[in-house]
């Protein structure tokens, strides 16, 4: 007997749901903070979060900004389909912002010490994160190191190899790398003249429609192929990959390569878009990596999803900016934010939960139709 | 008069989400009795217990103890009334001793709060003597057999003073030697007044050891009936619904070519020094059935691994169809025509997270028939391919070729992975214990399907431990103990008992 399924069975509506819901608990949660530091500037504060670029009173200004946001979306992106895509592979890459580290260690270095073109610059990018994450994967193929461990030492020792290489390209003062505008624009990402529609904002550049594009690639790859056919039924079930001749090893190197190389050419879409110079002092690795985690599992691990969750991830973050800082300290920003997106990490525990309450209300229905039906038989046969 | 019932569910019904699980189910336990629950896989019988352990409420019925109703709300409340249970899987911790792990939860302390083990352990002993049950209440339990694990749990519900001690399918993990030491246990027990309530579908045990006994068909009680006045085909009819076949018909084998060409052939073990497999030798013919008999963990699981491939062989050749394939890797053997019904179907045979149709396609997937030369999926052929062998090899699922491998039962996940390997049309078929956990009606199926690759002309090469199964399918038995062929025999010619001196190492003839 085939049944149809019920709508809110389907998987990616549930998700949907789940997100929302997530959403709207961190906010929620997020103003009861504030209301509880100092509950006189807590709704303006809260809503200016949810506002970000909407804040300001002109539209020119709120597209400028919309731009900026944009712009930080596409990194963010790139670190999420890196996690999801290692995680639909069973490993779990936290070693995302190690990988992304070095993406801007060698996009920088490219640009301001070689003085080479973008598209060279991103290649490298690519590349250096495909390495190091290639390293975590072959550590797990033949030694069975945990990548959760590997990656996480990886992320210092790429954190510092960073400060250490872009001492070379540093502003004669300060601790900042020299912005790429003065020193070889030629590194800087295209803008294809998108930055005309956002109010001239220059950080507006082909990053962002890169970041669609894969995405959307990363999607076929998983859903349509043989090699995500492979590398999914190797994360699912190692044993069962060996057992039908998968090359399990190399599978997973091959994972963790694709999935360094995403947040390899994330680092390069941030850095090369001159939005941010790398501070040489940095004492831990950027935040792009940890969000991306946050943003693959509000996304519902769906690089389609993905692409929303990252959006307002970076929405929220941005968003943070705009509190009333008379009212709350500075890093109150930061608190926000970070409350919200860590209640996304909860998606998947929702989900659990409408599908418990779906099944006790199936239960219930049954219940009812055999007992109307036996209330039936018993009548049928009265007469 | 005096009941003479120590348990009694009358009239039980138990609803889920489009299924009775129980349907006015009426169960009465004799004080003293052997009482065997008979029923297929997904007959209710699980469901029945969990009613009893109060992990469900029935929605119609009621329990009696000793003639009075009582209510049943948790697994503590069934404790009180003195139910024990021995789970088909052990819920034992694995590093504690024997004597930790039997009085785990009812530790005796002093007010103080410290163990006082002294007496628990002459308690333990005391009662391992009066039972028959020899277990050493300092071993550490992953160090046992899983015969003294049993006698763990065993005495685990005496201790608690249980009146009531319900086995589930308890000889589903152990060998031909526990099986007799559990039956003998199991009789001292009644004879001590205890009540058991034997879960099993296992024809031969129920006809052994059981008083009386229930069949359960589809949430159905059908009836309850005295072995000694029942035969096992009654029994079987009962449980099916229809007459099941014992016996296998099968022709006389013709042996054509040699397949399968091993020679001594050496496979080291994983978690043992000494090699599991040692200098096995042996051939596999067109058309005949080879088995490997033994007792579990006797090199059967690796001799296996070194054939397909899983594990490397480290002494010794492999010729299958005159090529040497000692060395090559397993997706090669699969394409030369080698099939592999895994012995663990959720470990190796399927992507439970996938669907039907995923896992149907798993030996074959990279064909170009299902993958194109870009490397995308064919998922129309994927469709297709999984719809014919769903259709053709009856694998019953909810959703048919999109359920997902975790939602189906166990037989019809058998099944798949049976559809799979056969469909393939290989040169050799391995099959390793392929109705394991079954019930008769797909042994019967998969025991037919086996049969007529064979007389298809395939080279098979079967392992199993079920004597039943060894005697009734094989062609020519190769008897496995500690890693060496020890004795070849012929079914027609030789006994059960004569198979079981061999299988322990008793007996052995030199093999040519």
């Amino acid at each position: 007997m085939k049944q149809k399924t019920p709508l809110l069975r389907n998987s990616g509506l549930q998700t949907l749901i789940s997100s929302l819901f997530c959403i709207i608990l961190g906010l929620l949660i997020g103003y009861l903070a504030l209301l509880v530091i100092n509950a006189e500037g807590a709704w303006t504060a809260i809503t200016n979060v949810i506002k970000n670029y909407m804040t300001y009173p002109t539209a020119p200004a709120r597209m400028k900004y919309l731009g900026t946001t944009l712009a930080k979306t596409a990194p963010l992106l790139m670190c999420s389909l890196s996690v999801l895509f290692a995680y639909k592979a069973g490993l779990f890459n936290i070693g995302v912002a190690g990988q992304y580290t070095l993406g801007a260690a060698a996009s920088l270095f490219c640009a301001l010490n070689l003085g080479l073109p973008w598209y060279v610059c991103l290649l490298a990018a690519i590349v250096i994160g495909a390495i190091s994450a290639a390293i975590c994967g072959a550590l797990r193929a033949f030694c069975n190191v945990n990548v959760v461990i590997s990656g996480i030492m990886l992320n210092w020792i790429s954190l510092y190899s960073t400060n250490v290489l872009l001492q070379t390209v540093k502003e004669s003062t300060g601790k900042d790398t020299i912005r790429l505008v003065k020193q070889h624009a030629d590194s800087i990402l295209p803008t294809l003249g998108m930055d005309k529609w956002f109010s001239n904002n220059q950080y507006v550049t082909i990053g962002i429609p890169i970041a669609i594009l894969v995405a959307v690639l990363v999607w076929v790859i998983l859903e349509k192929t043989k090699l995500g056919y492979e590398l999914k039924a190797t994360g699912n079930n190692l044993n069962a990959a060996k057992y039908c001749g998968m090359k399990e090893n190399s599978n997973i190197i091959l994972t963790m390569i694709i999935s360094g190389a995403l947040a390899g050419l994330g680092a390069a879409l941030y850095y090369l878009s001159d939005i941010e110079p790398w501070n040489v002092n940095s004492s831990s690795v950027p935040g792009m990596g940890f969000n991306g985690i946050a943003a693959a599992f509000l996304g519902g691990l769906s690089p389609i999803g993905s692409i929303f969750s990252s959006y307002f991830i970076q929405h929220i973050t941005l968003g943070g900016g705009y509190v009333d800082l008379s009212h709350y300290c500075a890093q109150i920003s930061d608190l926000i934010s970070a409350m919200i997106i860590y209640l996304c990490g909860f998606v998947l525990f929702f989900k659990t939960f409408i599908n418990g309450r779906l099944d006790k209300h199936e239960e219930k229905r049954a219940h009812k139709a055999q007992a109307l039906e036996a209330a039936q038989n018993t009548e049928g046969g009265k007469k | 008069m005096e009941n003479q019932y120590a348990i009694e569910m009358l009239n039980i019904t138990k609803r889920f989400p489009g299924i009775i699980a129980n349907d006015n189910i009426t169960l009465q336990l004799r004080k003293g009795e052997i009482h065997a629950l008979l029923g297929e896989n997904g007959a209710g019988k699980s469901t029945l217990m969990s009613v009893l352990f109060g992990l469900y409420q029935p929605e119609e019925g009621i329990i009696k103890k000793d003639g009075e109703v009582v209510k049943i709300n948790d697994p503590n409340d069934a404790n009180r009334l003195g139910i024990g249970m021995v789970h088909q899987h052990f819920k034992l911790v694995e590093c504690f001793s024997v004597l930790d792990n039997i009085i785990l939860g009812v530790e005796p302390t002093t007010a103080g709060g410290i163990l006082q083990k002294d007496e628990a352990r002459k308690k333990v002993i005391e009662l391992s003597e009066q039972y028959g049950l020899q277990v050493d209440p300092d071993a550490i339990i992953e160090d046992i057999t899983v015969g003294m694990q049993q006698r763990t749990e065993i005495l685990k519900m005496l201790y608690r003073d249980n009146e009531i001690l319900i086995f589930d399918e308890p000889t589903a993990v152990l060998t031909p030697q526990e099986i007799e030491e559990l039956m003998q246990i199991m009789k001292n027990l009644a004879a001590e007044g205890k009540s058991i309530l034997f879960i099993s579908h296992k024809l031969n045990e129920i006809m052994e050891v059981a008083d009386r006994c229930s069949v359960l068909r589809k949430g159905k009680y059908i009836g309850t009936v005295d072995i000694c006045n029942t035969t096992k085909e009654e029994l079987s009819r009962m449980m099916v619904g229809r007459d099941v076949e014992f016996v296998v018909h099968k022709e006389p084998a013709k042996p054509g070519d040699v397949v399968l060409d091993v020679q001594g052939l050496t496979v080291a073990s994983k978690t043992h020094p000494k090699d599991a497999v040692r200098d096995v030798s042996f051939k596999v013919r067109r058309g005949e059935i080879v088995c490997i008999a033994g007792i579990d963990g006797n090199g059967q699981t690796e001799l296996v691994y070194g054939l397909s491939g899983l594990e490397p062989a480290k002494h010794g050749t492999i010729t299958m169809c005159d090529k040497n394939i000692t060395k090559m890797p397993i997706r090669k053997r699969s394409v030369m025509g080698m099939s592999h019904i895994p012995e663990d179907r959720h470990k190796h045979g399927l992507v439970l997270d996938y669907s039907l149709e995923n896992n149907i396609v798993l030996q074959r997937y990279f064909e170009p028939e299902f993958t194109n030369p870009m490397g995308f999926l064919k998922k129309g052929n994927i469709r297709k391919y999984a719809e014919r062998l769903i259709e053709t090899y009856d694998v019953r699922s909810g959703q048919g070729p999109i359920t997902m491998a975790r939602a189906m039962s166990g037989g019809n996940q058998q099944k798949a992975i049976i559809a799979r390997e056969i469909d393939k049309d290989p040169e050799l078929l391995i099959a390793v214990q392929p109705t394991r956990g079954l019930d008769v009606g797909a042994i019967e199926f998969i025991h037919k399907q086996i049969v007529a690759q064979r007389d298809a002309g395939k080279a098979v090469l079967l392992v199993s431990l079920e004597l039943d199964e060894v005697m009734s399918l094989s062609d020519r038995i190769l008897v496995m103990y500690e890693g060496e062929i020890v004795g070849e025999l012929d079914p027609k010619k030789t006994t059960v008992e004569e198979l079981g001196l061999y299988m322990a190492g008793a007996k052995r003839t030199e093999v040519q």
